[in-house]
C-alpha cells in the first residue's frame, strides 16, 4: 500500500439517508480520514453518471455514490435507479482501463454513522491500495 | 458573469474553530472570484451573525450569499429566511457543512482547514450559478389522520378534535386503548389504568369530531403535505356496527376457544370475541380464522342469538378513501418474545410470566380476577422479578427499554399489597434508573416494604424441587446467588412491532437502527419526520412511559394542527423541469417518474412536468440522455461547478495565506 498517496474522493450523497448519517457521524465524532468531499444530492437517482465521469476528469481518485437502503428510498425508487446506472457505468469505465473498486455505490441508511465512517475509512484505504488513477485512459473518454 | 458574493465562516464557538482555522479560510474565500466579501464570525446562526449577512446584502448589494457552519439540514432555513428578510431570493445562498463533515470528523488542523476550504470553494462556485426560485403555496386539507388508538393515538386525536378539526383515527385492532388497556395499575401513583383511560376511550367514541375506524388498517398513502390521500382496509367483522347494542349475549353461544392475545396467552376467548367488557367500540369481532361458520360453513350459534340481527356472515373487507392534510402515527410497541431466551425458561417452566402476562394477573378483569396465582390457583411464597430482559443487552436490544424499572417496582408493591408481606419479592437488576416525577420516593417507598434488591444478571433459571432457582451474582456482595422461588417475572423489552418496516415504506419515513421510527432531529424535531405533514407520537418513536407517550402525542397533535390552522403550506420549487427545445421526445423519463408527473405533449412532441405532483427526485434527470431534464437547484451546471470547487488542486498548506488567494485568483 503507498501510505504517502492521499487519495482524492467525492461523494455523492442522497440527502434522506447517508448525508443524514454523515451528520451523525459528524455529531458522534466519528473520526473519519479526511480526503472526502461530499455533494448532497436529493437522491442517488438524479446522479447523472456525466458526475462521476466530470469528477474522475477533474482530478478525484474514486467516487463514492451512497444513498438508503433498498426498498427505503424516501423517492419510492431513486436509489435501484442508480444501482442500475452505476453497474452501466462500470461497463464502460472498465473499457477504459478505470478499475471498477473506484466507483463505489453504497447503502447507508439515515441512522448508520458508523458504517459511514467505517465505508469511507475503508474506500480510502482501497484506494491507497490502488494508487492514483491513471489519466491517460481518461483522455479517451 | 461578474457576481457580488457574501462568504461568511461560522466558528460555532470552538466546535468549528477548534479544529478549523476559520479566519484563514474566510481569508483564502475573499481571494475567489466574484467574492466581494468575506468574514468570519463567533456564532453566525445568532441574531448578531445574521444582521451581518442582512447588512452586507442592503449595503453591499451582494447578490449572492454563501453560509460555512452546520449541516445544512439544521440551519439552512434559518439562513435562507434572512437573506429573505434582506429581500434576497433565499434560493441565491448555499449553506455548506464544515462542522458535522468537517471540524468533528478531522483530528488534523491542518487537513480540516483544507478541507473547509475546498467545501468553501464549492459553495462559492456553485453559487454562482444558482438562480432565482419562488417556493408555491397549497392549501392544507383540514382533516387530520391519527394512526393507531393506544394512549398516544386517543390523546392525539381529542387535542386535535378539540380544536375543531376532524380526526380520522384508525385502529388495526377491534377496540381501542392499546397496551394501557391491558395493564392494572400505573405507576408510581398507583391509579388504576382502567379508571384514567377509559374515560378518555368513551370521550374517543363520544367526540363528534373524531370518526373512529376500528379493525382497520392503512393499505397506501399517496400525495405530499397538507393533500394527503389515504387508502385504509376495513376489515370485515361481521357483526354490525350499527345495529349492535353490545349485549354480548353472542359471546357465551360460540362454541369455538381460541387462546386470547388480549390475555397474553393466559386464557382463552371465543371466535367472536371483544377484549373486555368496557371495549371501545363494545361491538364484537369474529374471528375469520376460527369461526366455524367462516371455515365449515355450518354453526351459526351467534346469529340465532342474537337479538337485533347484527350478525352478518357475508360481509366483506372494503376500501376506504379519506383526504388529510397531516397524519399523526401512533403505531406504539410490542414487548419481546422472550421464548429465544432459553436461559430464563420462559415457554418451558409454567410459572415463568411474561411482564404484560403479570399486568394481566394483576388486572381485575384478568383470568384470575386480579389475584396472583400460580397455575396450581395457589398463591406464590416467593416471586424472582428479572429487569432487563432483552433491553440494554448487545444480543437483543442495546438500548434500555426505560419502563421495566418502574413497572418492577409497581410489581413489588403489588405483590406484598396483594399476596402479603409474608411474600418475598427479589429484583435482579443492573441499575435503578428511576428518573421521572415521584419516581424515586416510589423507590425509597418500595424499598422500605421490604423488598430485596440483588444487583446483577442473572446467569439462568432452573427447576429444582418444583422450585424455579435463579441462578446469578450478588455485584455488591461479590457472591454467587441461587434464589429458589415459586414464581418468575421477566421484565421484557419494549421493541418496534414486527410491521413497522411495512409502515414505514406506507407512509415514507425512516426507521432508527433500533427499528422505531426515526425523528426529523433527535434533541429539536422529536415528533416530526423526513416526511412533511407526518407526524410521530408515542412509543412508535422510541420506549416511553404513559406521561412521556402522552406528552410526545400532544407534540404530534400540535404540529398537525399548527399546519391545519395555517390552512396553506409552501411546497419547495426545487421540482424538475425539461427544457422544450432540447427534449427529443423518447419519453424514457415517463416511466422512470415513481410519481406520474410527467406527461407527454403530442402537439410539440415533449415531455411536460407536472409541478404540483412532482417531487424533485431527479429520476428524470439522471436519466436524460439530452440532459433536457434538470432539477432545479441541482442542474448540471450548479453540480458541476460544485465538483471544480471540491477538487480544486489547492496550494500546499504551508504557503503562506496572501499567496493561496493570490494562486487561486489566477486559477
Amino acid at each position: 500500500m503507498n501510505q504517502d498517496f492521499e487519495p482524492a474522493i467525492l461523494a455523492f450523497v442522497c440527502n434522506w439517508c447517508t448525508y443524514t448519517a454523515a451528520d451523525l457521524a459528524g455529531t458522534s465524532r466519528m473520526t473519519q480520514q479526511p480526503n472526502v468531499r461530499l455533494v448532497r444530492m436529493m437522491c442517488t437517482g438524479m446522479v447523472d453518471p456525466k458526475y462521476v465521469i466530470k469528477s474522475l476528469l477533474s482530478g478525484a481518485d474514486g467516487v463514492l455514490i451512497s444513498g438508503c437502503h433498498p426498498g427505503d428510498c424516501h423517492y419510492q425508487n431513486g436509489n435501484y435507479k442508480a444501482r442500475r446506472r452505476v453497474r452501466l457505468l462500470n461497463e464502460i469505465l472498465s473499457q477504459f482501463g478505470i478499475d471498477r473498486r473506484r466507483v463505489r455505490l453504497t447503502w447507508v441508511g439515515a441512522s448508520e454513522g458508523q458504517e459511514f465512517a467505517a465505508t469511507v475509512n475503508n474506500f480510502i484505504n482501497d484506494l491507497r491500495e490502488l494508487g492514483p488513477l491513471d489519466s491517460r485512459g481518461l483522455a479517451a473518454l | 458573469m461578474a457576481r457580488k458574493i457574501g462568504v461568511y465562516v461560522c466558528h460555532c464557538g470552538s466546535n468549528i474553530a477548534g479544529r478549523v482555522d476559520c479566519p484563514e479560510v474566510a481569508r483564502f474565500a475573499g481571494g475567489l472570484k466574484n467574492v466581494a466579501v468575506s468574514r468570519d464570525y463567533q456564532f453566525m446562526c445568532s441574531d448578531p451573525g445574521q444582521d451581518m449577512i442582512i447588512k452586507d446584502i442592503r449595503e453591499r448589494g451582494l447578490d449572492r450569499v454563501v453560509v460555512a457552519s452546520c449541516s445544512p439540514r439544521l440551519h439552512e432555513k434559518t439562513f435562507q429566511k434572512a437573506c429573505a428578510r434582506a429581500g434576497l431570493n433565499p434560493y441565491l445562498m448555499q449553506h455548506c457543512c464544515i462542522r458535522e463533515h468537517c471540524s468533528w470528523v478531522t483530528p488534523d488542523k491542518d487537513e480540516a482547514t483544507l478541507k473547509a476550504k475546498h467545501i468553501v470553494e464549492a459553495a462559492v462556485l456553485r453559487v454562482g450559478r444558482h438562480k432565482e426560485l419562488h417556493s408555491r403555496e397549497v392549501g392544507v386539507l383540514p382533516d387530520v389522520m391519527v394512526v393507531g388508538a393506544g394512549i398516544a393515538g386517543i390523546q392525539a386525536a381529542l387535542d386535535i378534535a378539540k380544536s375543531g378539526h376532524r380526526v380520522i383515527l384508525v385502529e388495526k385492532s377491534p377496540s381501542i386503548g392499546g397496551h394501557m388497556a391491558q395493564f392494572d395499575k400505573t405507576f408510581p401513583t398507583l391509579d388504576c389504568a382502567a379508571c384514567i383511560s377509559t374515560p378518555k376511550m368513551v370521550a374517543v367514541a363520544q367526540e363528534p369530531n373524531i370518526e373512529l375506524l376500528t379493525w382497520t388498517e392503512v393499505e397506501d398513502v399517496s400525495g405530499f403535505v397538507g393533500n394527503y390521500t389515504v387508502t385504509v382496509r376495513r376489515k370485515a367483522r361481521y357483526v354490525r356496527e350499527d345495529i349492535c347494542t353490545g349485549c354480548g349475549a353472542c359471546l357465551e353461544k360460540c362454541p369455538t376457544k381460541v387462546v386470547s392475545e388480549f390475555e397474553e396467552g393466559l386464557s382463552t376467548r371465543r371466535a367472536i370475541y371483544r377484549n373486555s367488557p368496557q371495549a371501545v367500540p363494545s361491538t364484537p369481532v369474529i374471528d375469520r380464522d376460527h369461526c366455524k361458520m367462516l371455515t365449515k360453513g355450518k354453526c351459526g350459534a351467534c346469529q340465532k342469538t342474537c337479538p337485533t340481527g347484527a350478525i352478518d356472515f357475508t360481509m366483506q373487507d372494503r376500501r376506504e378513501v379519506y383526504h388529510v392534510g397531516s397524519v399523526v402515527l401512533a403505531t406504539g410497541y410490542d414487548t419481546m418474545d422472550p421464548t429465544p431466551m432459553r436461559e430464563y425458561g420462559f415457554g418451558r417452566y409454567p410459572e415463568v410470566y411474561t411482564a404484560l402476562q403479570f399486568e394481566r394477573l394483576n388486572n381485575a378483569v384478568g383470568p384470575t380476577g386480579g389475584k396472583i396465582l400460580m397455575k396450581s390457583g395457589e398463591a406464590p411464597k416467593s416471586v424472582a422479578i428479572i429487569h432487563c430482559v432483552g433491553s440494554r443487552d448487545r444480543n437483543y436490544h442495546e438500548y434500555c427499554s426505560r419502563t421495566c424499572c418502574m413497572y418492577a417496582l409497581k410489581y413489588d408493591h403489588l405483590i406484598k399489597d396483594k399476596v402479603g408481606h409474608g411474600c418475598e419479592v427479589y429484583n435482579f437488576y443492573i441499575d435503578m434508573r428511576c428518573f421521572g416525577k415521584g419516581y424515586e420516593e416510589f423507590y425509597r417507598r418500595v424499598q422500605d416494604e421490604g423488598v430485596t434488591f440483588v444487583r446483577g444478571r442473572p446467569a439462568e433459571v432452573v427447576q429444582e424441587n418444583g422450585k424455579l432457582v435463579v441462578v446469578g451474582e450478588d455485584t455488591l456482595m461479590g457472591v454467587h446467588v441461587r434464589v429458589p422461588v415459586d414464581m418468575v417475572v421477566l421484565c421484557t423489552a419494549m421493541e418496534a412491532r414486527p410491521d413497522s418496516t411495512d409502515v414505514a415504506r406506507i407512509f415514507g419515513i425512516a426507521q432508527g437502527r433500533d427499528g422505531f421510527f426515526l425523528e426529523e432531529h433527535p434533541k429539536l424535531g422529536p415528533v416530526s419526520t423526513a416526511s412533511d405533514g407526518i407526524y410521530l407520537a408515542g412509543t412508535c418513536q422510541g420506549p416511553k412511559d404513559i406521561p412521556d407517550a402522552v406528552a410526545h402525542a400532544s407534540g404530534g397533535a400540535a404540529q398537525a394542527l399548527a399546519l391545519a390552522a395555517r390552512g396553506v403550506v409552501s411546497i419547495s420549487p426545487t421540482t424538475s423541469w425539461i427544457n422544450p427545445d432540447i427534449c427529443v421526445g423518447c419519453k424514457v423519463c415517463i416511466g422512470l417518474c415513481p410519481y406520474s408527473a410527467i406527461e407527454f405533449d403530442e402537439r410539440r412532441h415533449i415531455a411536460v412536468i407536472n409541478e404540483a405532483m412532482c417531487k424533485g427526485c431527479g429520476s428524470c434527470a439522471g436519466y436524460c440522455p439530452s440532459g433536457a431534464a434538470q432539477v432545479k437547484h441541482f442542474r448540471q451546471t450548479q453540480v458541476f461547478s460544485e465538483i471544480d470547487g471540491m477538487l480544486d488542486p489547492l496550494p500546499d498548506l504551508l504557503a503562506p495565506a496572501a499567496e493561496i488567494s493570490q494562486t487561486t485568483a489566477q486559477a
